[in-house]
């Protein structure tokens, strides 16, 4: 997967991707018009399918809601590279299937507008524009299996 | 035996091991689901992609729609509607219609759903909440609620554990609430992402269980998994009274480790207030000069419990609402709010000059009954102040106590009760 980097900041809670005013529903067409609203509110129509978003500490902190992770697969996010994620969005992106590396080192030095690309299966992030390759940190074997299902339904399915 | 803590224990004894450790990957078996009117759809239309034809257990899942309950717009109804429906077609006993709904994690321990012991996972963050009575009790999403309502198991991460011990003694109008929100601005808003926070020492044990559930319910805001407490002989009598089962009652093993353990001598501190947009962001109370508030909101599923309401009446008794404040009471289920009402306390509101509703999650989560406009500020015993989150995007959240909250409400600026 390539695209460009959006930066955003450390502690990027669930209200600012999604906000609960929008919450009437859980159609993901719906809800991805509205992705990162309060943190920027003519992001979803600058930002192109593909690209990614970079970000600090804790993202997605704040609320258990799935609409989040859902918002931004639904927005044409492909994946998102943080120095870390809060717990319960690190689960649900698992869980819906939406690709989330963890990096510090990316994280860090990827700019806003850098060309990305991105190897899931090896977790090798490459930013085309400075030229430096970065390993995400790996996921158990067992989350391996969420993801490569498609989901933990799929997963469930499956089984 | 290796040593372990309570949080340990628990989810040893549900993924039917002997002992677990931190960074463990397990599959747990779960005694309670539980999901709201906002993450419930997502989580019935997820279970029904499964093929399964029944859910794991008809007693043990929870539906309460309080988030944008009575429906705030068509939408909001659809919602409710399509968990209505969902628990006719599954047999769901517990699905909580308006007139004996609460907000859901005041509910399900005033109505004994909650024993010690239990491992529960709920399709909101706060579900952290249940471990003032010695459950283990995490937040999850609504893909999490789909499989566990099919499956009954959750695959978890055990947790690192923080202890936090509170010693000294409290000044007049600290509540539990003030610990809570200086533990959080001490460590941040992730000082304790992906761990378990167990409350212990002195302090905690002087608490009442309705200020443990305050603080539990905070555990999310600094990032944790979970808070957990002992039971001790007043989460005892709370059980009784809730008519829970006695569970399964389990200790820390005195050497048991802990990543880090924070030792807090809480005697100098002062109610805390945390401005927008991080909880973390505390200060105390006197050093809030003059922040002028539009609104001013007492409820919540961190404070809108009967002996919350009891001290918003003490501060507010007699007295008036600043002219330019909006005062709005939400007491948290149906049968406190009938206390309040046998006790006195609605009356003493709204003769001050109060809004007094009907339980709901409401403008906590800018949901309805008191959004905020551009530039508005209120104080508020809730738990989130993030950029946006009781209305616009360019409005301020204090979070407070209840007494701060109920002072400020009258002053018309963030105030202590002491300074009325």
């Amino acid at each position: 997967m390539k695209g460009q980097a959006w930066k955003f900041g450390n502690n990027i809670d669930t209200d600012l991707i999604i906000p609960a005013r929008y919450l009437n529903t859980s159609d993901p067409a719906e809800l991805a018009q509205y992705a990162m609203m309060d943190a920027d509110s003519e992001w979803v129509d600058k930002m192109k399918k593909g690209d990614f978003i970079v970000a600090g500490d804790n993202f997605g902190c704040g609320s258990s809601r799935e609409h989040a992770p859902i918002a931004l697969k639904a927005a044409g996010v492909s994946a998102i590279i943080a120095k870390s994620f809060a717990r319960i969005f690190y689960r649900n992106a698992i869980n819906i299937g939406l690709p989330i590396l963890e990096s510090p080192k990316a994280a860090e030095e990827i700019k806003e507008g850098d060309e990305v690309e991105v190897d899931l299966s090896s977790g090798t992030i490459k930013d085309i524009t400075s030229g430096k390759t970065y390993k995400a940190q790996p996921f158990p074997e067992f989350m391996k299996k969420i993801i490569d299902a498609g989901g933990l339904i799929h997963f469930l399915r499956k089984k | 035996m290796t040593p372990q803590t309570i949080s340990q224990k628990i989810l040893a004894k549900h993924a039917n091991l002997k002992f677990v450790e931190p960074g463990q990957l397990i599959s747990c078996k779960v005694d309670l689901v539980l999901g709201n009117d906002i993450t419930a759809p997502p989580a019935i239309k997820e279970f029904e992609k499964i093929g399964v034809s029944k859910v794991f257990d008809k007693k043990k899942i929870y539906l309460v729609p309080d988030h944008f309950t009575p429906a705030k717009d068509i939408k909001s109804a659809e919602q409710v509607k399509m968990m209505r429906h969902f628990a006719k077609k599954y047999g769901i006993v517990n699905f909580f219609e308006i007139g004996c709904m609460g907000v859901e994690h005041a509910l399900l321990p005033e109505m004994g759903a909650i024993k010690p012991g239990d491992l529960i996972i709920g399709a909101d963050s706060h579900t952290c909440t249940y471990g003032a009575l010695g459950a283990f009790s995490t937040g999850v999403g609504s893909t999490d609620m789909a499989a566990a309502m099919a499956t009954g198991e959750v695959w978890l991460k055990v947790p690192e554990q923080l202890k936090f011990i509170y010693k000294g003694k409290l000044r007049k109008w600290v509540e539990a609430k003030d610990l809570i929100l200086y533990t959080i601005g001490q460590i941040g808003v992730d000082g304790a992402r992906y761990m378990s926070m167990e409350f212990t020492g002195p302090i905690i044990k002087q608490l009442s269980v309705e200020g443990r559930l305050t603080m539990a319910n905070m555990a999310i805001e600094a990032g944790g998994k979970n808070g957990i407490f002992d039971v001790d002989t007043k989460t005892a009598a709370y059980l009784k009274k809730a008519k829970a089962g006695k569970g399964i009652v389990y200790h820390s093993d005195p050497d048991a480790e802990y990543k880090k353990v924070y030792n807090w001598d809480v005697t100098e501190i002062e109610p805390q207030i945390s401005f927008p947009h991080l909880p973390s962001n505390t200060k105390p109370v006197s050093k809030c000069s003059h922040v002028k508030i539009d609104q001013s909101v007492i409820g919540s599923c961190t404070n809108g419990r009967i002996e919350d309401m009891r001290v918003a009446a003490k501060v507010i008794k007699g007295k008036k609402v600043h002219k330019d404040v909006r005062l709005i009471i939400l007491p948290a289920t149906q049968k406190i709010e009938l206390q309040m009402i046998k006790e006195g306390l609605t009356e003493i509101f709204i003769k001050a000059g109060a809004a007094v509703s009907t339980p709901t999650c409401g403008p906590c989560l800018g949901g309805h009954m008191g959004i905020l406009a551009e530039g508005e500020k209120s104080i508020a015993t809730t738990n989130r102040n993030f950029v946006g989150r009781m209305g616009h995007p360019k409005s301020e959240v204090y979070l407070s106590n209840v007494a701060v909250a109920a002072a400020s409400a009258i002053a018309g600026h963030i105030v202590s009760p002491e300074n009325l």
